[in-house]
């Protein structure tokens, strides 16, 4: 920990305090949250409400686009829950990782929301920015130091990667949260961050212990899910110098030491060792035991201090889709689904490239028939009963946008009325929609799984500050 | 030789991240756990013939407080690869409930 934050901590409380509780109310900004269950929590004395607003999870798009997955509407809903809560209470509200992929975009989008409602609630808080999308050209400077070490199953990475990269975020740790928080932040707005750092980040402040704290932030960061009935609401988290307790929010749900454990399986590739900004928590000799029956107690999680790193996320665009649908019904294409596919696949690009020739280039064309093996992509047993349907994707793959819709028209006819075999009279399957061809747009990818030295958890992070109570200062990037 | 869907209470699937899919089996009794959670038939071989995963790579994690087997491994593509066809892989486990143990 920097000297700095030391000193932070100093002048909390007086350095130390007994415990610290947050308030997670759901997994995700936008999912929904109860003011009844954070307002019961404010009076179990709450010291902040913190959450999370992205993943990575619904696909590499929100990155590459720099826009939301969650709708603006069901944001605000939430919103206007916690900020009330929060303001009347006086504890901080944290989000992390804004807009989905925590891109400047979306800590700005997510701004300009919650500046609105603080105009319709009548109050003023004060408000700090973290941004932690990175320029291309100090990735490239670290690179070329070699700080920048790609995780498996990723190789070296080459300054090409991140020129095809539209946007690149570092994950940020707790002590951006922590410094905004100190210095007398009332909401706290971040860019891409890990789950854990948001909610760890007061306690860290407030002097708990490392381990229990992101141990306790690491079970919490979908909320409810730890809990033995997810769905009724999220948790509280209560962290001090040897532990921590898992409580939910909802009078009639349990936290229960399988429960709580189990959630360390979620989403993990290692359930026991996580690493994180600055370190690695090790939860392997953790125990899980009951301290009332809503409530599991949790001790033993070990926090340890490693140099600084912070793990880069980029995406990029590629080739563009044209996408048609089928429906069949026809018996005797459902009992020869193998057949009609590799023969109907066949034909439709054999047009396509006496079509287009060169132009195709790097093109692909290919069907997945739901209702068959779509989902799996895998051969189907010989034995297996013929479905009574199947629902036939096309999935055109092109340089542009025009040509893949071109090659989409190319291929309507004969996709839509494909014999079984040669002789048979000419088939017209059911298709939906007319026109038929849907543009879908571009392929999206991930492009990076590396992570980045750095000196400290600041120096990737810039800090903004919006102070609704001095309108005349305009929001100071720094 | 019974199918892991008979024996497991519970099998799921889940991407970690964009690269990585991460399987968890949860057992039904330490027993169980106990006399299943390192058959061979549930080793690097099986993710690599049904999801085409690097053997060298998959990681086997037994967590037998929860009886339950983790299985994490690397996806041949990252996910939104213009070939998707399930961006969580919430529906690959589906693939393991025939292995025989």
């Amino acid at each position: 920990m920097t000297k700095v934050l030391k000193s932070f901590r100093r002048k909390m409380d007086g350095g130390t305090v007994a415990v610290t509780r947050v308030l997670v109310p759901s997994g995700m900004l936008g999912a929904g949250v109860n003011r009844e269950h954070l307002e019961q929590g404010v009076r179990a004395g709450a010291h902040a409400i913190a959450l999370d607003s992205g993943s990575t999870d619904s696909g590499p798009a929100y990155l590459a686009r720099g826009v939301s997955k969650m709708n603006r509407e069901a944001l605000k809903q939430d919103l206007i829950i916690l900020m009330d809560v929060a303001f009347s209470a006086g504890i901080p509200l944290l989000i992390g990782s804004c807009g989905t992929a925590g891109t400047d975009s979306g800590v700005d989008w997510t701004r300009d929301i919650v500046a609105e409602i603080a105009g319709e609630l009548g109050i003023a808080p004060k408000i700090a920015l973290l941004y932690s999308e990175q320029d291309i050209g100090v990735l490239k400077r670290k690179n070329a130091q070699g700080a920048i070490h790609p995780l498996a199953p990723m190789g070296p990475l080459a300054d090409a990667t991140l020129d095809a990269c539209n946007h690149v975020v570092a994950l940020m740790g707790p002590e951006p949260y922590m410094r905004a928080v100190f210095e007398g932040a009332d909401i706290v707005l971040g860019g891409r961050t890990t789950d854990t750092a948001v909610l760890a980040a007061v306690p860290l402040l407030r002097g708990a212990s490392a381990g229990p704290a992101w141990h306790a932030a690491k079970v919490s960061e979908c909320g409810g899910q730890c809990t033995v009935n997810p769905r009724t609401g999220g948790v509280m988290m209560s962290v001090d110098a040897e532990g921590f307790d898992i409580e939910p929010l909802n009078d009639d749900n349990q936290a229960s030491p399988e429960s709580v454990s189990a959630h360390m399986l979620y989403e993990n590739t290692d359930p026991e060792r996580l690493i994180e900004p600055g370190g690695l928590l090790d939860a392997s000799q953790a125990v899980y035991a009951v301290k009332d029956p809503r409530t599991t107690r949790v001790t033993g999680s070990v926090w340890e201090p490693r140099p600084y790193t912070m793990k880069l996320e980029g995406a990029g665009g590629g080739a563009f889709q044209t996408i048609m649908f089928i429906g069949i019904e026809d018996p005797e294409v459902l009992a020869n689904l193998d057949e009609f596919h590799d023969r109907l696949l066949a034909a439709l690009t054999a047009r396509i490239r006496t079509l287009f020739g060169d132009e195709a280039g790097d093109f692909d064309v290919s069907l997945r028939l739901y209702g068959h093996n779509a989902v799996s992509g895998r051969p189907v047993p010989k034995a297996a009963p013929p479905p009574r349907e199947v629902g036939v994707m096309f999935v055109v793959t092109a340089a542009s946008q025009s040509l893949a819709t071109r090659m989409a028209k190319a291929c309507n006819p004969m996709f839509f009325h494909f014999p079984l075999r040669p002789g048979i009279e000419m088939p017209s399957y059911a298709f939906p929609f007319t026109p038929a061809e849907i543009e879908r747009g571009q392929v999206y990818e991930f492009k990076l799984n590396h992570v980045v030295d750095t000196e400290d958890g600041f120096e990737l992070v810039r800090t903004a500050w919006l102070d609704l109570a001095a309108p005349a200062q305009a929001a100071n990037h720094g | 030789m019974a199918e892991l869907g008979k024996i497991a209470r519970h099998v799921r699937s889940k991407n970690a991240g964009p690269f990585w899919v991460t399987v968890d089996i949860f057992f039904k009794d330490h027993a169980d756990f106990d006399r299943y959670a390192k058959s061979p038939a549930l080793g690097p071989q099986l993710f690599a013939e049904l999801y085409g995963a690097d053997p060298a790579l998959v990681k086997h994690i037994a967590v037998r407080s929860l009886d339950v087997l983790k299985v994490s491994y690397p996806r041949p593509q990252a996910q939104g690869w213009r070939g998707e066809r399930d961006m969580h892989q919430g529906q690959s486990f589906a693939r393991l409930l025939s292995a025989k143990l």
